[in-house]
């Protein structure tokens, strides 16, 4: 019996293997799109700037840098998609944590600290408490979502203005500048690109090898099944959100330490560029649809055209008129890539 | 051959052929359906019974072969095209707008108007009237769609169908849904309709149906036509041979001898407005049949058992220990398992893969390492669950919902065996799934109940509880009515329980 079992699995394996390579994994056709607007921009640069676009270590590295906060709150928002639910709250989660992190980081050169006698603090303090703020909006939402039947939508909206609202509170309004030069290195150099990455890699990571990944894709595929399944749904939900929190936290950290001060204006619609970056990369808003290697595309794909409309010198308006397109278009493009797989099935 | 209106043909279909990528679904299927006759269609998951209905529907066009209706060629451009010729298709999932009035569901986008270019109500609801009439169908046109029944809905998809004022009408499985005494009223409508010279093409997996309402059987098998006969001619276990190409064995049943100790005991249990005090046993090694009709209880009555909706009086024992089953997680860890009903709502993960699916429920203990899935063990644990349930599938990485309906079936019940099961409560197992992947799960739950498992088996087909259990319990109402040996049960017995 063991020996045919293991017969069995490894027919399967081999099998399974053929097939990944005749199918194309679904980020090949992102990934297509964003080699294809690199090309785009790269041609448009030598007719219209006489320039190269990619041929520019300086532009490559500032179009990464812009998008690294987005994308990291995007690692955090593809997992809450895949579960079916949404995240509104990133962008308001980013400003509270930079507040409070920023409060906690500020030198004792700042003429009007926020919290006099705590100033020149390790910067390990700031980084816990704004991680902690992170995860506790998260939490909030996790428990709400799990425990009542307000649909993910209206839970994360409320802490969105929530959030936003304790940020313009917690300080007045005034911001929190002067911050040490520990805490500014955070958002220097490439350390946001590596904190991106990393980040991306450590739930890539977890959502394909762990447990706690193939709940999460089981709990978006049909949430009532993984529940007959035995799968805790409700506890599953609160860790997710959790997580988002923690990374939303994560961005503000970063965002504060970039613009070295805490400002309760930051992040705006922060949000929607990581769904945004989600969607392209794939992930699906109905559930259990969309990998973290997609939505690092996704917004690589944001940062290129941000990018791209800048190096072109076009107006900013554009730019916006075109992302919106390119969402679109993603979202159109996956589902007739769905129909047809599955017409083939 | 020739000239097919003149011998009351109404439709033919002559050596049509449809190939998808990878797949011949229909090799030179030839077909002809009767004015006034209902024409069974029956074969296995996968023979290609879909795919000629959706051709003949206007849904696919064929690669070779023609269509004739009343004797002249057709082409159909879509199925509103198909429609306008008079041939409509009641599909298995019923498409009805849960919101809207019977009439509005009926009428859609053909809404009578009045003098202002507003919809009628008044008229609106006349003529559905008038059409519900001519069915005999007893449903009030104002209902809410979302209040009715299952079966009134499928009265309803039938009426709408109808309106089109259709000669042909293609029905896909139309009981799967239906308790018995529905099935009933719908046969007595297609009686109807026969009378009125309509023709029908009836897709079914349930032989009897067969019998009692078809007057030309034809058996598909791997895309090819393999026979036809009128039921009279043919035996129950011819057309399963023509269905599945070889011998079924049927499946055996070692009566009381094996049946050990109590394992799950029910004492009581109570859970309003569901079901009120059920009491039963249930031993190691047996099948305990639960009969009843839809909305007697008894799937309200399995998800309490299981935890989903735990009773709110009443005890439970497990072993010779009473315990509090309170949610699945529970009901697992105390060697439960449950297959439920509806393998769309609330048992299949259709995005992800057979493996995927699979693994679901015992994603711990030895699979897991520090949160880490063991991939080699989770995939050699589900191959050779593949393996033993005979799952046809390219591979375990394929989406689940490329598989037909008995292959979902048995990965449900795969993710449930991987469990190590004591207790296996099994909601309809067999619902929608062909005649070969039925007797497979029916070998396969004697096998489990031959190595001490015990089963509960709750089951609307009346002939697959009296064949597989046995004890049956029946209940109506939320009441358990009786309990019954299966040497004293039939269907008459069972059926004087279970209907008020």
């Amino acid at each position: 019996m063991a020996t045919t079992r293991q017969t069995v699995a490894r027919e399967t394996l081999r099998v399974g293997g053929g097939v990944r390579l005749r199918r194309l994994p679904p980020e090949a056709s992102i990934l297509v799109v964003l080699i294809g607007l690199a090309l785009a921009f790269e041609l448009l640069g030598w007719i219209f700037v006489r320039q190269s676009f990619l041929l520019n270590e300086q532009r490559l590295v500032v179009m990464i840098l812009q998008v690294s906060v987005i994308g990291i709150i995007a690692v955090g928002v593809t997992q809450v998609i895949i579960t079916g639910g949404i995240d509104l709250s990133s962008g308001s989660v980013v400003a509270l944590t930079a507040m409070v992190a920023a409060s906690l980081a500020q030198s004792s050169e700042a003429a009007r600290a926020v919290y006099p006698s705590l100033t020149d603090m390790p910067v390990l303090v700031p980084v816990v408490a704004g991680l902690t703020v992170g995860a506790a909006a998260g939490l909030v939402n996790g428990t709400l979502i799990a425990s009542t039947s307000i649909p993910p939508f209206i839970a994360t909206l409320g802490m969105m203005v929530t959030a936003r609202g304790i940020a313009k509170w917690y300080t007045h309004g005034e911001p929190a500048s002067m911050l040490t030069d520990t805490y500014a290195e955070i958002g220097s150099g490439a350390v946001p690109v590596m904190i991106f990455l990393g980040a991306a890699l450590i739930f890539h990571i977890a959502l394909r090898y762990t447990r706690y990944g193939k709940l999460t894709y089981a709990i978006g595929a049909n949430p009532q099944a993984a529940r007959v399944s035995g799968v805790r749904v409700g506890r599953h939900l609160i860790a997710v959100y959790t997580i988002a929190g923690t990374l939303s936290g994560l961005a503000g950290i970063v965002t504060s330490a970039r613009a070295v001060s805490g400002q309760a204006g930051m992040g705006t619609m922060y949000e929607l560029d990581a769904i945004a970056a989600a969607v392209i990369g794939g992930a699906s808003l109905a559930g259990g649809v969309g990998r973290i290697t997609g939505t690092v595309i996704g917004t690589m794909i944001l940062g290129v055209v941000t990018s791209g409309f800048t190096f072109l010198r076009i107006d900013a308006y554009y730019q916006e008129i075109v992302k919106g397109a390119i969402i679109v278009a993603a979202v159109i493009a996956d589902q007739y890539r769905q129909r047809t797989a599955r017409r083939r099935g | 051959m020739r000239d097919g209106a003149s011998d009351g043909c109404l439709l033919e279909v002559r050596n049509v052929c449809k190939a998808f990528p990878g797949v011949v679904a229909l090799d030179d299927v030839s077909l002809r359906v009767g004015r006034g006759t209902v024409h069974a269609l029956s074969g296995e998951n996968g023979a290609g019974k879909s795919t000629l209905m959706k051709i003949i529907a206007g849904i696919y066009a064929p690669d070779s072969g023609e269509l004739l209706l009343n004797g002249r060629a057709v082409r159909f451009s879509s199925p509103r095209d198909a429609l306008r010729h008079g041939i409509a298709m009641i599909h298995q999932e019923l498409n009805l707008m849960p919101h809207m009035s019977v009439a509005e569901n009926v009428w859609i986008r053909r809404e009578p108007v009045n003098a202002l270019g507003l919809i009628s109500h008044r008229e609106l609801r006349r003529r559905t009237r008038a059409l519900l009439e001519r069915l005999r169908i007893d449903i009030d046109p104002d209902a809410e769609v979302r209040t009715l029944t299952i079966a009134a809905r499928q009265m309803i998809e039938i009426a709408r169908a109808l309106s089109f004022e259709s000669e042909l009408l293609i029905m896909d499985e139309p009981t799967s849904a239906l308790s018995e005494r529905d099935a009933g009223h719908l046969f007595a409508i297609i009686r109807e309709l026969k009378a009125q010279g309509k023709g029908i093409l009836y897709i079914t997996h349930r032989l009897e149906e067969l019998f009692e309402i078809a007057d030309e059987v034809s058996v598909l098998r791997d895309g090819r036509y393999v026979g036809s006969g009128t039921p009279a001619s043919l035996t129950r276990e011819a057309i399963v041979r023509m269905m599945v190409g070889r011998e079924l064995s049927p499946v055996v049943l070692d009566g009381e001898a094996r049946r050990g100790a109590i394992l799950l005991a029910a004492r009581g249990l109570t859970l309003a407005p569901h079901f009120y005090d059920v009491s039963f046993e249930l031993h190691a090694g047996e099948i305990l049949g639960i009969a009843g009709l839809v909305g007697s209880g008894r799937t309200k009555l399995a998800e309490a058992l299981f935890g989903l909706t735990p009773a709110s009086s009443g005890r439970l024992s497990i072993g010779d220990r009473e315990v509090k089953i309170d949610s699945p997680q529970s009901a697992i860890s105390r060697g439960l398992a449950f297959v439920t009903e509806d393998r769309k709502e609330s048992g299949c993960f259709l995005t992800l893969s057979v493996l995927e699916n699979l693994e679901i429920s015992v994603l711990r203990g030895e699979f897991v390492r520090l949160g880490f899935v063991r991939p080699r063990a989770v995939l050699a644990a589900c191959a050779a669950m593949c393996a033993l349930l005979r799952v046809k599938t390219p591979d375990l990485h394929s989406p689940i919902a490329n598989l037909s309906g008995g292959n979902q079936q048995k990965v449900l019940i795969g993710r449930c065996l991987l469990t190590r099961p004591r207790i296996l409560i099994l909601d309809e197992p067999t619902r929608g799934v062909d005649v070969a992947a039925k007797a497979e799960i029916h070998q396969l739950i004697s096998r489990l109940v031959a190595e001490g498992t015990a089963v509960l088996l709750i089951s609307s087909e009346l002939p697959e509880i009296l064949r597989t259990s046995h004890r049956i319990m029946v209940m109506r109402e939320g009441r358990v009515t009786g309990i019954l040996d299966r040497a004293e049960a039939d269907q008459v017995k069972i059926m004087d329980l279970a209907a008020a």
